[in-house]
């Protein structure tokens, strides 16, 4: 039987209260949210908090999607299965419900949250290339106030962030802009697996032309999940397919996969070169309307 | 710690570490056997429960966190002595050989009913497959499901025309 560690458990009424309590719990205790990550890891003493802070309860501040003038904003407490259904989201971001269709499975998407997702920093995360993609930026909340962090910023290393132990994600913020069209493609060894690969990407068009475009990486030792140089490759050249090819070679040659139990890296590579062209295609041909 | 469950209806109290797991609470301070415990690393799925309506993995959920909510086991699903029409279709389409996986694979099968009174073969394929059965190949529990879904809908039923009798 596998059960996590002896830790303090206090659970949360308010976003104040969450981040009073991990003050005075000191920088041992972790926020639990859909335990989705955290409890298996606790299972196996690869984590080891002295106090788990609930957060659960607080759905109503932290659990909302809505467009926000001219942002989409995700609560970092919106389950998987919240931002697979949310029509708002699929509608501005259609790369949200491609990604959210194969990540987990439909039991765990129903409690793993965004914000668990992207704080855990797994390197092989989904949501961390759909958000670098679209760069998405997050509102961080501590003692001293509200600070925001780029997505493309929040990841220092594997399984660490740039937050602080007594800090609260609340929400992300993702810029609508017209023009665009995203899309996201994973290659996955069985249903619910974590990636092998993963590519998103966004783009905006000027007609024929690449006005703007984001692309994402995981699993693929990609720094910050990101990959700058493609994209500074690809802007203003045409939407075509080999545009598309080439800038996906570059953000192939500067990722830098490691081999492990999900295959080996010239492999990865590969596959880093494929989804990011086929994640730019589908991507275009939304922006252009010729796919939902 | 003091956790109160609502557990199909009837309030839970019991006293637990902060670490026992959910799927813990409701075997072994609850005495309810029918959630089974499998794998231990949210593969199986064999430990699904509803908590607050929604399927959840119960060995992935601290019983402290599910304080105060409400908790649904296969043993909530018969009503008044009559059993689901998901818990007929099993029977009736063989939809299980061990029995293992089947608490779990039930309380997603009528978490999906509820959601998707008519689903296709692909849909009840995509609900269940956080989850994982040894023996059936799948098909048998597939078939059932839709076993289910046409009594609830009053349409043809495929196996015997008398569903809630078992055959010795
Ligand atoms: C069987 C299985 C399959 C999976 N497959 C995939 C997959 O294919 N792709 C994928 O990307 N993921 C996958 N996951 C991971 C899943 O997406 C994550 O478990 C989940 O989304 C993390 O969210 P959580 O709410 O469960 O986080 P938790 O486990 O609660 O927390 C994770 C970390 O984030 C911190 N944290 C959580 N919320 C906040 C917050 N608001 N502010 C600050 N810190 C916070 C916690 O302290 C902890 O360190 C899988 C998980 C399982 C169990
Ligand atoms: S025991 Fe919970 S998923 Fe296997
Ligand atoms: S019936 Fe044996 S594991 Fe499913």
């Amino acid at each position: 039987m596998q059960v996590p560690a002896p830790f303090a458990y206090e659970r949360a009424t308010s976003v104040e209260h969450a981040i009073a309590l991990l003050g005075e719990l000191g920088p041992e205790a972790r926020v639990v949210a859909g335990g989705h990550s955290l409890i298996p890891m606790m299972k196996l003493r690869l984590a080891r908090p002295d106090a788990l802070v609930d957060i659960n309860g607080l759905g109503a501040e932290l659990a909302q999607i809505r467009v926000d003038g001219d942002e989409l904003v995700i609560g970092s407490l919106a389950r998987h299965a919240d931002l697979l259904g949310s029509a708002v989201a699929g509608e501005h971001f259609p790369i949200f419900h491609d990604a959210e269709k194969v990540i987990a499975d439909p039991v765990v998407r129903n409690f793993g949250t965004v914000g668990g997702s992207l704080c855990q920093a797994d390197p092989a995360e989904d949501l961390a290339a759909v958000f670098a993609a679209l760069d998405g930026v997050a509102t961080v909340r501590g003692p001293a106030g509200v600070r925001q962090v780029r997505v493309r910023e929040l990841h220092v290393g594997p399984y660490e962030t740039v937050l602080a132990p007594d800090e609260l994600m609340l929400e992300l913020r993702v810029a609508i802009r017209p023009g665009g069209g995203s899309a996201y493609e994973k290659v996955e060894r069985r249903v619910g697996d974590y990636p092998v690969a993963a590519a998103g990407a966004v783009i905006w068009l000027d007609g024929d032309t690449v006005r703007d475009v984001g692309i994402g990486l995981t699993a693929v030792g990609a720094a910050h999940f990101a990959a700058p140089e493609a994209e500074a490759a690809l802007r203003g050249q045409p939407a075509t397919e080999e545009s598309f090819r080439a800038a996906a070679q570059l953000a192939a040659e500067h990722c830098n996969p490691s081999a492990d139990q999900r295959g080996p890296v010239d492999y990865k590579r590969h596959l880093a070169a494929e989804l990011t062209t086929r994640a730019l295609r589908r991507a275009a041909a939304r922006a252009r309307g010729q796919e939902a | 710690m003091e956790v109160t469950i609502n557990l199909n209806g009837t309030p839970e109290t019991h006293e637990v570490e902060p670490r026992l797991l959910l799927v813990h609470f409701i075997r072994e301070k609850a005495g309810l056997r029918g959630t089974h415990w499998g794998c231990d690393t949210s593969n199986c799925g064999t430990c699904v429960v509803w908590l607050d309506g929604k399927p959840v993995k119960s060995c992935t959920v601290l019983a402290a966190m599910a304080d105060g909510r409400s908790v649904r086991t296969v043993e909530g699903l018969e009503q008044g002595g009559q059993l689901d029409p998901v818990q007929e279709g099993f029977m009736e389409c063989h939809g299980l050989q061990c029995g293992f996986c089947t608490p779990g694979m039930l309380m997603t099968a009528r978490a999906l009913l509820d959601d998707n009174p008519d689903p296709t073969e692909t849909e009840i394929r995509e609900a269940i497959s956080g989850q994982l059965c040894r023996c059936t190949g799948y098909e048998n529990i597939v078939r059932s499901v839709r076993w289910a879904a046409e009594k609830e809908q009053g349409g043809p039923v495929t196996e015997s025309e008398t569903p809630a009798e078992v055959t010795a």
